[in-house]
This record gives C-alpha cells, sequence and structure tokens, in this order.
C-alpha cells in the first residue's frame, strides 16, 4: 500500500514523461510550417510580381523584343506536347520493366546488377541524360532536334523513378490475389492483366504523373539536345522544333530590362500553376481509379 | 482496363510510326544558335522578319557562343550568333565539317567596369591596374584597393565578373590580361549578369565588369567608371562607356563587336539570303532598340557586300583583335 503514489504525484510523472515527445512533435510541426511558410513566400512574391502580366495575352502571345506584349504561348504549347509524348514513352516502358522485375525475373546475378543500376540511374544529373539524348535521338536516329528528341530524353530521364514507383505500386497487390487467381486456373499473363495491372494502376499512374510534375521544371537536358528560346510557332508535329517553359523563364531572367523579370515572374506562376494541376489530377486519378477494385 | 492497356499501345505504336516515317516539315526555316548576349538582336530582327514573312520560320537558340559553333560546323544551323570571333579551333571543325561561312559584324558591346555608388575613391581607372586587378599571378597577392593604387583605402577588393565559358570573359581577358581566358578564379562568377549587378550593389569594396545594357538598365544602383588605355589617339584620358564612345572606338580597349555567322551552303535557299539582308537592312535601329550599339553607318554596306560577294573566312585569325574598329577592318578589307 505504501507504494502507491498520489493521483497529483502520477500526473507530474506522466508530464514529465511526456515531455520529450511534445518537444518532437514542435519540432516536427515546425519541420512541416517552415518549408511551407517559405514556399509561401516564395510563390507569393512571384504571383505579386507577375500580376501585372497575367492575363489572357500573355498565355496567348508569342516571344517578343518588347517586354509588355511578350507572351508564352510556344513555351506552354512546347511543354504540353513533351508531357504528353513523355508519358506516352515512359509510361510503358516504365511499367514492362517494373512487371518484368517484379512478376517474371527471377532472382539473379543479373537481375540484382540490373536493380542495382537502375537505381543509380535515378540519381544521375539530369544534363547527363541530356548528353546522351544529344548523342542517340538527335545525331544517331536522327529526329534532329525536335519535340520527339526532347520527349525521348525526358522519358529516359524519367524511367528509373517510373520503374522504381511501378514496383513498388506492385508489390502493394497482395500475393494472396495472384494465388487465389491462379487456384481458379489463370495462367500468369490472366493474372496480370486481370488483377495484378487494374490493382497497381493508380500507384503506377500517380508515380508517373508526380515524376511529369518533376520532368516540366528540366531545364538543363533539353538546352542540351538544343530546345530553342526564340519560336514563333506552335509544334505541328513530332518533329516540330520546339521550347519550353523553363528555357523561356530562364531567358527572361537573364535580360537587362526590368520588364522582362515580370515576364519571368509570370512564367513561374505558369508553370507552378501547371505542376499543381499535374499533382491534382494525380490525386483525382488515384481516387478514382481505387474505388473500382473491391476485393 | 483493357481499353486504357489497348489505347497506350495504340498511341506508343503511332508514335513509333510517325517517328519512323521521318517527314521533313514543308515550311521554309531559318535555324538560328549560338550567344545568348547576340540573342536579343536576333530575337528582335526575327520578331520583325516574321511580320513581313509569316510563312518562313525562323528559330534561335542560345547554347552559347561555343555551343553555336559546335552546331553549326556540323551543319546543324544556317546562322551562328558568337559575341566573338571564330576560333582556330571552330575553323578546323568547320572545314572538317565541310561548312563554309560568311562573317558579318552586326553589332558593337562595350563592357562596363562598375563599382558601388558607395565607391567614394575610385573615379576612373586604367587599363593596366584593371590587369593588375585580373592577372592571375594577383590571386592572394592583391588583396585590397590599396594594391591597385597608392592612396585608395586599405579596404578588401571583391570582384565580379561573367562566367568562365561566356564571350564577354574571353573578350575582357584578352584586352585586360592580354592573354584569352587567364585570369585569377578567386572572383564571384555568374553566367547571369543580373547576379553580379545584384552583387556590386551590394557590396561597397566591389568591382566588376559586364555588358553595358545591364548598366544602361541599373545606372541607379551602380557607378560607372571611365576607363583610360593611355593611349591618346582614342581620346586623351579616361573615357566612359556610352552610346557613343563605343560607337566611335573611343571607349577603347574594352568595346567589341558581336557577330552573326551565316553557312554558305544555307545561303542558297532564299529564306537564309533574305534573313540575312533583312539583318543589315531593318537590323539597325533595332540594335539600339534592345540595348547594344550599332556599327558606324559605313560598315553596314561592307557588310552587306561581304554578305552578297560570298566572302568566306574571318577577318580575325587570331582570335579576338583589341582596339581595332571594325570599320577600319572591313575597309582594310575592301580595298
Amino acid at each position: 500500500m505504501s507504494l502507491r503514489t498520489s493521483p497529483i504525484h502520477d500526473l507530474a510523472m506522466r508530464r514529465a514523461e511526456l515531455a520529450p515527445e511534445r518537444a518532437f512533435q514542435a519540432v516536427g510541426i515546425l519541420a512541416i510550417v517552415l518549408p511551407l511558410l517559405l514556399l509561401l513566400w516564395l510563390f507569393g512574391g512571384a504571383l505579386v510580381d507577375a500580376w501585372p502580366r497575367l492575363g489572357w495575352d500573355f498565355l496567348t502571345g508569342f516571344p517578343s523584343r518588347k517586354a509588355e506584349i511578350a507572351g508564352i504561348l510556344p513555351a506552354l504549347a512546347g511543354s504540353a506536347w513533351l508531357m504528353a509524348l513523355t508519358a506516352l514513352i515512359a509510361i510503358p516502358l516504365g511499367l514492362g520493366a517494373a512487371l518484368y522485375l517484379e512478376e517474371y525475373a527471377r532472382p539473379s546475378r543479373l537481375t540484382a546488377l540490373i536493380e542495382l543500376n537502375i537505381g543509380t540511374l535515378a540519381g544521375v544529373p539530369s544534363i547527363l541524360y541530356g548528353l546522351l539524348g544529344l548523342e542517340i535521338f538527335v545525331r544517331v536516329v536522327g529526329m534532329g532536334r525536335s519535340v520527339l528528341a526532347g520527349a525521348c530524353t525526358l522519358a529516359l530521364l524519367l524511367l528509373p523513378m517510373v520503374i522504381i514507383t511501378s514496383r513498388e505500386a506492385l508489390r502493394t497487390v497482395p500475393q494472396s490475389l495472384r494465388e487465389a487467381s491462379f487456384a481458379l486456373g489463370a495462367d500468369r499473363w490472366q493474372t496480370l492483366r486481370r488483377i495484378v495491372l487494374p490493382m497497381c494502376l493508380p500507384g503506377v499512374l500517380t508515380g508517373v504523373i508526380l515524376s511529369l510534375a518533376r520532368a516540366i521544371g528540366e531545364t538543363a537536358p533539353l538546352i542540351t539536345i538544343g530546345a530553342l528560346t526564340y519560336v514563333a510557332f506552335l509544334p505541328d508535329s513530332v518533329h516540330s522544333a520546339f521550347t519550353a517553359l523553363p528555357i523561356q523563364i530562364f531567358n527572361w531572367t537573364s535580360r537587362p530590362q526590368a520588364a522582362f523579370h515580370v515576364n519571368a515572374a509570370a512564367g513561374i506562376v505558369v508553370l507552378i500553376a501547371l505542376m499543381l494541376l499535374l499533382n491534382g489530377a494525380a490525386i483525382w486519378l488515384r481516387a478514382r481509379l481505387q474505388r473500382r477494385v473491391y476485393w | 482496363m483493357n481499353r486504357i492497356v489497348s489505347v497506350i499501345i495504340v498511341l506508343t505504336l503511332t508514335v513509333a510510326a510517325g517517328a519512323a516515317s521521318c517527314r521533313k516539315s514543308s515550311a521554309a526555316t531559318v535555324k538560328v544558335d549560338g550567344s545568348s548576349t547576340v540573342y536579343p538582336i536576333t530575337e528582335a530582327v526575327a520578331e520583325e522578319y516574321g511580320k513581313t514573312k509569316p510563312d518562313v520560320q525562323v528559330t534561335v537558340g542560345i547554347s552559347g557562343t561555343g555551343g553555336g559553333f559546335k552546331k553549326f560546323c556540323a551543319g546543324e544551323t544556317d546562322i551562328s550568333d558568337a559575341s566573338r570571333p571564330i576560333k582556330p579551333s571552330e575553323v578546323d571543325a568547320c572545314t572538317s565539317g565541310g561548312v563554309d561561312y560568311v562573317e558579318l559584324p552586326v553589332a558593337y558591346d562595350g563592357i562596363v567596369i562598375v563599382v558601388n555608388p558607395g565607391n567614394d575613391w575610385a573615379q576612373s581607372i586604367t587599363v593596366e591596374e584593371l590587369k593588375t586587378m585580373w592577372a592571375p599571378e594577383s590571386q592572394g597577392v592583391v588583396t585590397q584597393w590599396s594594391d591597385v593604387r597608392p592612396g585608395w583605402p586599405e579596404r578588401p577588393l571583391t570582384l565580379f565578373g561573367p562566367g568562365v565559358d561566356s564571350g564577354t570573359y574571353d573578350y575582357f581577358t584578352e584586352a585586360i590580361v592580354k592573354k584569352e581566358h587567364s585570369s585569377r578564379g578567386d572572383f564571384t562568377s555568374s553566367e547571369d549578369d543580373n547576379t553580379l549587378v545584384q552583387g556590386v550593389a551590394g557590396d561597397v569594396n566591389a568591382l566588376g565588369f559586364f555588358g553595358f545594357a545591364y548598366y544602361a538598365e541599373n545606372k541607379d544602383k551602380l557607378k560607372l567608371l571611365p576607363v583610360d588605355d593611355g593611349k591618346a589617339e582614342n581620346g586623351d584620358g579616361p573615357v566612359a562607356a556610352a552610346l557613343e564612345s563605343i560607337r566611335d572606338g573611343t571607349y577603347q580597349p574594352l568595346s567589341r563587336p558581336l557577330f552573326i555567322y551565316v553557312a554558305v551552303r544555307s545561303l542558297d535557299r532564299p529564306e537564309v539570303a533574305e534573313f540575312a539582308r533583312y539583318f543589315l537592312h531593318e537590323g539597325i535601329p533595332l540594335v539600339s532598340e534592345v540595348g547594344y550599339v550599332p556599327l558606324p553607318e559605313a560598315a553596314y554596306p561592307l557588310a552587306l557586300a561581304r554578305l552578297e560577294g560570298r566572302k568566306t573566312g574571318s577577318m580575325f585569325t587570331g582570335g579576338s583583335q583589341v582596339g581595332v574598329t571594325i570599320d577600319q577592318l572591313l575597309a582594310r578589307e575592301a580595298e
């Protein structure tokens, strides 16, 4: 009985035990709030600078030496073409590679080597992909400085990330479902097509779209393969010359006249809006596709 | 699900087929690439030219003077923008690529020497003093303003300059250090001249150099130092960079010509020849509009004659030539 402490003492003890946790919680909240505030401050700054130029004219205008009438349409169209083509190339290749590695490949030295390489490639600086794309797609394959060559280069840049996220998505499909499918007499292809793919698709798409959102801001590989700066027409085929948003922004920030810096800020706002749109699409797709699957 | 997979497959095949067919666009095109310094001029000319010839597609890239020549000498572009004359190694590359070219000066650019407005001791500077500041052997030795000129305060000297890959850096080192691409390494460098403006504007002890247009747009944040080259024929005493002094050649040795190089093979295509002609005719007022200095009146007809006569090769066989004006060079050649 003498061991029993008073309730008040008990509470004080608990408080003392909780102190480190509270402190950790505070640090955690700070770690979220600080970067968000910084981001908000940067974006707010860009928005304030950009405000006078943001409008329909800016979105539908062509580049000009006069900052007040210069617009971003060719860059916007170029980036849209790039993203669409990059997704078309990266999804089948990345998903295919992920399917092979997860579902077909037996553990061996070779697969271990491939996996190691994919992990390493994900960390290679993007300008190296630009140099690779310049040599292979632009020169050897003979695509020229086209939007197709740009998309192939960006697809190459995204492939490691797409493969890694697709494999993660494939691993979330429970093994028991595959076994159940086999037990019902389905072969491997039927199981993949009817069970595994539909279930992992939301995860795969999220991964792809998030990597696209990263790629839309890439400048170095595009400059290397020869994306242009002044283009007064829109791409009309995959062989068209093109420019892209980050290149146009970069050009405007480096001009001496302050009026161009306003354009650069407006370009940044458009680019961020596009990124948010892509991320939003990823969330929407995931929510929509996930609802269809029951087990 | 089936539909999504088949759509993806079909689209992929379409792209692959499109790539394989490799059909060339039928529209007339003029491909320009090269120096980012020359870019604003080319952009302005392309914009105006596009209004008169909407069916011709002019494209301009900014790979830098060196990067532009790489593509040009491989036959990938029609015109190369350059903020310095072609180098011997690039001449060789063009020769082995089978690319003959016509060299056309299009404008002048001045390189300004600027300090912070709070700097009350320096009112002008000589070429010798600039060399003392920037020479490779000055690294770790010349660290204070007092090391440059007796009487200047014992304050630390902080230097700002463009990236070592730029034509501006190449020209400055040739003109000041007398050896192209050679300077001390302990200065703050940036590919973006606006960063240099910010740097000098924010440090009382700073000195920097960059293109004239960046000074013209930031006169309230910077103090211009007139430069004395010690030669009486270029104007006695220190000369301040200004439109007139750059144009008439008295702002020496830091005014430099800007060029376009046109491939002779491309001149057979009427749109390229027409664009180059347009550049030398209607381009003149655009040059000052975008912040550069037009060549003297006499220079443009001479350059045009060079174009029409398809005179190949460079007037500058030994790299950047300092202290010679373009009209002198062109006239010397025309004789």
